[in-house]
This record gives structure tokens, C-alpha cells and sequence, in this order.
């Protein structure tokens, strides 16, 4: 157990991190994310006062769905990335546990009359993730099955209602399940008595959604960095982006047009060293060019992966690199991103 | 005839003829989870005490690795570039990281013996 953001979260379990991560990618896993913050946005105007503080077509969201997005400043930073979910009567909010106290602040501070903001900290969030994790919840929830990617629904398991999108966080086919905290152990315990389900822990986690290419707010997002500059610009929305009446449009419209001044990439060291956040990134002549945010071991690739941010110049694949790491160059490439192949259903 | 000795490092290191071997605990080495990498001093290289002279590397973190004693590095453990999850399987035997002839013999009798090291990781050091 570690301490983050006021919670003790659980990074390993006895099987260790790669029996975990492997469990991920070959059958199915039960993640404890109740550190995640959630909330529920109720009045007709919840989706337009969330438009008024980040990007994506949220309005046009429609029920049963759920949509990534992300809260900007005014100089196009990325104050979170969420998950809004249209629950039919309410919009449903999923932010980073680190930011989830300034999130609802700042939601609050914009809400118009009839708008009201319910945090829940008395919900806590299981996601079961992995090839395999369907047929474990069809067994319990046969519903849930049906559900398309990003798809969401109230539904119950032995009489909990639980409420099931689904997504995750590591590149495979799963869902999250959102449920009363007083419900959580019960509905845990269900959930690894199926054969194909063990724990894993947030040290798993890491190293899959690394694996999958996904940024980790705090480590390869923060309010100095762009959607554009994370290559998150497919979040924009369509209709969001004739308008561009978000906070930091013109900033971000502009990196659009004339470029970004960096770029997020994905890295391959050479060797067996795991290369992690803050090594910075040189060029074939010991310029430095970057700096990674985010590095691992990758149990699925048997490699060293990173990413991190380079100047566009250096972000093109299979460019030559040398991270700086403990004073000796390694030499990397860029690679695109996911390092594993994503298995949404779709 | 042998003698082994702890770091609160949680390092063990035994010493043989006048040679000292070096690695880490069961303790230290279950704490750190699955290690995927170890990068060793190169032998001839002369560290003093508590100087850092090794990485070791797990999923979700690296740990410097402090050298026990002052002394000229004779040879580092080469299986651990193939197979560094050796140090997991293995930590007090084919797990060792380096080996190094003590500038002073008697700082090998300062360090923690068996008894005292258990009441460290008994009291949760």
C-alpha cells in the first residue's frame, strides 16, 4: 500500500506486478480505483455549463454513453482528463483522484442556476479489465455483455445496483463499475470468485495503460501541456471545433494551424533499463530535445517503453534519440503509440 | 568459514577469504516486487562506504544500491544482465550483485549481524 492524494492505494498484490499485468492482457483483472473521483451533474443545463470549462461534444452526448474529455485553462492546459457518462437524468463525472478537489471546485464556480453539482465520495469504482472480463460479468450481469465500448447502464449484480460502463484504462476489452461503498467488498469478492478473475494492483495498472499509450495526468499531462501537444485533439469534438468555444481555443486552434512547440511520442530504449520520468531526451548531436514523462518496464513487449515530449523536428517515427539516464546516453527511437494494440470491443 | 552480515540498507554480505560478496535481502527484494534490471559496479572500480555503486530496477521503481564497505569492486554478477529476476528467486545466493576486497577488513565486524538485522525488520525499518 502507498499513500497518494489522501488514499492508501493498493500497487501490488501477492502475485507482484507482472503476474498482475500478464492476468490483464491474457484473462481478466479486478482493479480497486476507488481513489477516483466521482460525481453527478444534474439540471438540463449540466452538459452546456460543462462545455463552458472543457472540450468534446458533450451536449451531444446521448444517453447510455460516455465520452472522454478533458478541463482546459485559458492558455489551453489541461487542467484533468474525465469521463462524462449521459445517464439519462444526469451527466455522470469520473476525474483524477489528484485533482478531484479543484475539478468540482471549478465545475461549482461555473454552474448556472438549476445546475447542481453531487460529489460522491461515499461510491467507490472497481474496474475489471482483460480479454476475458465479459464473460465473467456476463455470469453475473448478463446485460453488461451487450454493452458497446463506452456504453453505460444501471444494472444490478445480486441485487447491488452497480452502474457499468464500458472502458478502462489498459488497452483491453472491460468495464468499470461504479457502486455504494458499502457494497464494494461484497461485489469485489463476487467478482474475484469467478474463474477467470485475480487482483491487481495500481502497479499493474501503470505499466498497462503505458503499455496502451495512455497519458496519466500528472505525468504526461498537466496545465502547461495542450491537448495538442498530448495528441489528444481527437477529444475535441466536431461540432466543438467549428465553434471553439472552450477555454484555451485560441491557443490550441493555433497550435492546429501552425504546430505545437512539442509533441508527445512514444519511446524505445535500447537495452534493458527501464528509462523513467524526468530523463531528458537528447539529440544525435547532445542537444537536449525533451524530457520523458512516463517510463516502465513492458512485461507484454519484454522491453523498456517510454514517452515522453519532444519538439516536433524530433517526433517523427523511428527518429534516433539518446535518453540521459543515471549520466550515459541510451540510445532510443521513436515509436508510435500504443505499444500494445488496443482490444476494445467495437 | 564464512560470516554474513546486514546493512540497514537491508544489503547482505559475506565474506569469504578475505573477499566480500554483496547482494540483497529476501526482505528487500520482495519489497521491491518482480526486478527487471541491475546495473553493477565494473570491477577495479574503487568505492568508499555507503557510496552508491548499483541500480536496481523493478517494474515500478529503481533503488540505489549503497556499498556496504570501502573497497576495490573484483567482480560483478553477470547472470543478472540475462535473468536480474534471479535476484527475486535466489537473493542471498545466485542473486549476488558484486564482489570487493575490503579496504579495511575490521569495518566487515561494524556491520549488523543476523540478530540485530531480524530486530530491524521486526521493528519495520
Amino acid at each position: 500500500m502507498v499513500p497518494f492524494a489522501g488514499w492508501n492505494l493498493p500497487v501490488q498484490y501477492p502475485a507482484g506486478i507482472i503476474a498482475e499485468h500478464r492476468q490483464c492482457r491474457e484473462r481478466a483483472a479486478l482493479f480497486d480505483v476507488s481513489h477516483m473521483g466521482q460525481a453527478s451533474l444534474h439540471g438540463a443545463g449540466g452538459a452546456a455549463a460543462l462545455e463552458r470549462l472543457a472540450l468534446g461534444d458533450l451536449a451531444g452526448l446521448r444517453p447510455g454513453r460516455q465520452r472522454y474529455s478533458l478541463l482546459t485553462n485559458a492558455r489551453g492546459g489541461v487542467l484533468d482528463d474525465l469521463m462524462v457518462a449521459n445517464l439519462g437524468d444526469r451527466l455522470f463525472l469520473v476525474v483524477n483522484a489528484s485533482q478531484a478537489d479543484s475539478d468540482f471546485a471549478h465545475i461549482e464556480a461555473a454552474l448556472s442556476a438549476g445546475v447542481r453539482l453531487e460529489r460522491h465520495p461515499d461510491r467507490a469504482l472497481l474496474a475489471l479489465q482483460g480479454p476475458l472480463a465479459a464473460q465473467a460479468l456476463a455470469r453475473l450481469a448478463p446485460d453488461a455483455a451487450g454493452l458497446p465500448f463506452m456504453g453505460v447502464a444501471d444494472l444490478r449484480i445480486a441485487d447491488t445496483p452497480v452502474l457499468i460502463s464500458r472502458s478502462g484504462y489498459t488497452g483491453e476489452d472491460g468495464f468499470e463499475l461504479s457502486v455504494a461503498a458499502s457494497d464494494a467488498e461484497p461485489l469485489a469478492k463476487l467478482l474475484l470468485a469467478q474463474p477467470e478473475v485475480a487482483p491487481a494492483g495500481l502497479g499493474a495498472r501503470d505499466s498497462l495503460r503505458l503499455e496502451a499509450g495512455l497519458p496519466l495526468y500528472g505525468h504526461d499531462l498537466d496545465e502547461y501541456t495542450t491537448p495538442v501537444e498530448a495528441g489528444l485533439t481527437w477529444a475535441i469534438g466536431k461540432r466543438r471545433r467549428m465553434a471553439w468555444d472552450f477555454p484555451g481555443a485560441d491557443t490550441i486552434r493555433d497550435q492546429l494551424v501552425n504546430g505545437p512547440p512539442r509533441l508527445r511520442v512514444g519511446l524505445l530504449p535500447d537495452g534493458r533499463a527501464p528509462v523513467r520520468a524526468g530523463v531528458a531526451i537528447l539529440d544525435g548531436d547532445g542537444n537536449a530535445v525533451g524530457l520523458v514523462t512516463s517510463g516502465t518496464f513492458s512485461p507484454t513487449r519484454d522491453v523498456p517503453i517510454a514517452m515522453g515530449y519532444v519538439r516536433p523536428p524530433f517526433a517523427a517515427d523511428d527518429t534516433k534519440l539518446a535518453l540521459m539516464l543515471r549520466g550515459k546516453p541510451v540510445p532510443a527511437r521513436v515509436v508510435p503509440l500504443p505499444f500494445v494494440p488496443h482490444r476494445y470491443v467495437r | 568459514m564464512s560470516q554474513i552480515r546486514y546493512t540497514r540498507d537491508h544489503e547482505w554480505v559475506r565474506l569469504d577469504a578475505g573477499v566480500a560478496t554483496i547482494g540483497i535481502t529476501d526482505h528487500a527484494q520482495a519489497a521491491l516486487g518482480d526486478i527487471v534490471f541491475v546495473d553493477l559496479p565494473e570491477p577495479g572500480r574503487e568505492v568508499a562506504a555507503g557510496e552508491e555503486c548499483a541500480v536496481v530496477e523493478s517494474v515500478k521503481a529503481a533503488s540505489d544500491i549503497f556499498s556496504p564497505l570501502a573497497g576495490k569492486i573484483t567482480e560483478s554478477n553477470a547472470a543478472l544482465a540475462d535473468d536480474p529476476a534471479l535476484v527475486n528467486r535466489d537473493p542471498a545466493g545466485e542473486g549476488w550483485f558484486f564482489r570487493l576486497e575490503p579496504a579495511d577488513p575490521a569495518a566487515f565486524d561494524a556491520l549488523l549481524d543476523e540478530a540485530a538485522y531480524a530486530a530491524l525488520i521486526a521493528e519495520g525499518a
